[in-house]
């Protein structure tokens, strides 16, 4: 029975349904609270749990979120049940944090990981489109390194309580959402009073999508990262059916919930600068793929032990810190006194994110090995 | 018979090497992998090409054995 359920979410109509199925509970997240084009965002979700503990201090983006929560744990209960929860460890950690990081950088230029980008194409903002052009360029030079031999190295497996440590810290995040105890008067904890960390989704109801995202998720292999590079690296469209089907139902969804506006400009927390939004997702997408998955991937890999994907996660998280206490990340077009003003990354976003360009393409020439 | 040990990597690393041997032309091949991820990939890699797959399951590896129908 269980090897039955396996083969079909490993078939090509399991990845389909999953992928829809999650794009129309990420479209309703929104309708039941969640912010507009932000249903499921792990880039942004990540984020504001930064803000939560205090990494970072801008006021509008603090919110423990229990979809990430949900993520981790419905992965962790899916590979328990099916056996398939694997401590291991040892695969180039420290290289890992640091594409986590820089992988944040690129995602806060553009204002979402590479689920936000198609959720944000599903709501009519058509900057997604840029976003994905980019993530496909960052993919595409990612593969030329996996073509010549790029890899950071074999994990192994390890002691099964360190493959817990993602799992509980994710427990003890839960908790300090449903206590919000103050460390120190006015926080942390934080949670945000106004802005997109405001919006929210009622807890349960965020946990437990986040529960079913997570599950089938661990089953289906899910990655939007994957299902491009699977592409471009051996015109494999298994995985792209089901990120397809994402988008699809997503924007089918946000149709019947009139959350659709077709436009690139003021779209909600989002910019119209195209050259960064492309850039910043070239950099995350280089990233993602040199780290072996998105970051929705390398969530449901932390949940079933993979402490790698786990150090990847805390490099995205310790990423939005960094992002925000030295303002790197994107600002959202405004309407200044009747006057479009055009959002983008500042200076300094702009010279990280080129940072973090030439930073992974050092990694991507440098560790390669041959067979 | 061409063997390759592809425990610990992380995909598509599997992939990509099973794909290179396959591609030399001996056959058959046997590639031994420790998830389930890596086992569903290399078999659907192998059955796109037309290839015959068989898996058995040693403790929490597995061995698959691909051959050429042909």
């Amino acid at each position: 029975m269980s090897e039955k359920i396996t083969r079909f979410f490993a078939s090509r109509w399991g990845i389909v349904i999953s992928g829809a199925v999650i794009g129309i509970l990420a479209s309703l997240l929104q309708r039941l609270g969640n912010p507009p084009n932000m249903g499921v965002c792990v880039a942004c979700f990540e984020r504001d749990i930064a803000g939560a503990l205090g990494l970072h201090r801008i006021s509008i983006v603090q919110y423990i979120r229990p979809e990430i929560i949900g993520f981790v744990l419905g992965s962790t209960i899916a590979a328990l049940l099916f056996r398939e929860f694997r401590a291991r460890a040892g695969s180039a950690p420290l290289v890992r944090f640091m594409l986590g990081v820089f992988a944040m950088i690129g995602a806060l230029t553009f204002l979402g990981c590479p689920w936000r980008a198609l959720l944000r194409l599903a709501g009519g903002d058509l900057n997604g489109i840029t976003a994905l052009i980019g993530l496909t360029a960052g993919i595409g030079v990612g593969v030329q390194f996996l073509k010549s031999g790029y890899n950071l190295g074999r994990s192994y497996k390890t002691y099964n309580s360190a493959g817990w440590i993602i799992p509980l810290s994710m427990i003890g995040l839960l908790l300090l959402l449903m206590f919000r105890p103050q460390f120190l008067p006015g926080g942390p904890i934080f949670f945000s009073d106004k802005g997109p960390g405001s919006l929210h989704a009622a807890i349960p109801v965020s946990l437990i999508v986040g529960l079913i995202i997570g599950f089938i998720a661990q089953r289906t292999r899910f990655c939007t990262m994957g299902s491009l590079r699977d592409i471009i690296l051996m015109r494999d469209t298994h995985l792209v059916s089901g990120v397809a089907a994402f988008l699809v139902a997503a924007f089918i969804s946000n149709m019947l919930l009139g959350q659709v506006r077709f436009g690139f400009v003021l779209q909600p927390v989002a910019h119209s600068n195209h050259v960064w939004n492309f850039l910043g997702m070239t950099l995350a997408g280089l990233a993602f793929v040199l780290a072996g998955g998105c970051p929705g991937r390398q969530l449901f890999l932390a949940g079933e032990g993979d402490t790698d994907a786990g150090v990847f996660v805390i490099g995205m998280i310790v990423g939005a810190g960094i992002s925000h206490n030295f303002n790197l990340a994107g600002r959202s077009d405004a309407m200044v006194q009747g006057v479009l003003n055009v959002g983008g990354p500042s200076l300094y976003g702009m010279i990280a994110v080129l940072v973090g360009i030439t930073v992974c393409l050092v990694v991507g020439f440098t560790m390669r090995e041959r067979y | 018979m061409k063997k390759i040990d592809a425990r610990g990597l992380s995909c598509p690393q599997p992939v990509i090497i099973t794909n290179k041997v396959i591609q030399e032309g001996e056959f058959p091949v046997e590639v031994l992998v420790d998830t389930v991820a890596s086992r569903e990939n290399v078999r659907r890699m192998a059955e796109n090409a037309g290839l015959k797959v068989s898996i058995k399951e040693s403790g929490e590896e597995f061995v698959i054995t691909i051959t050429n129908i042909d």
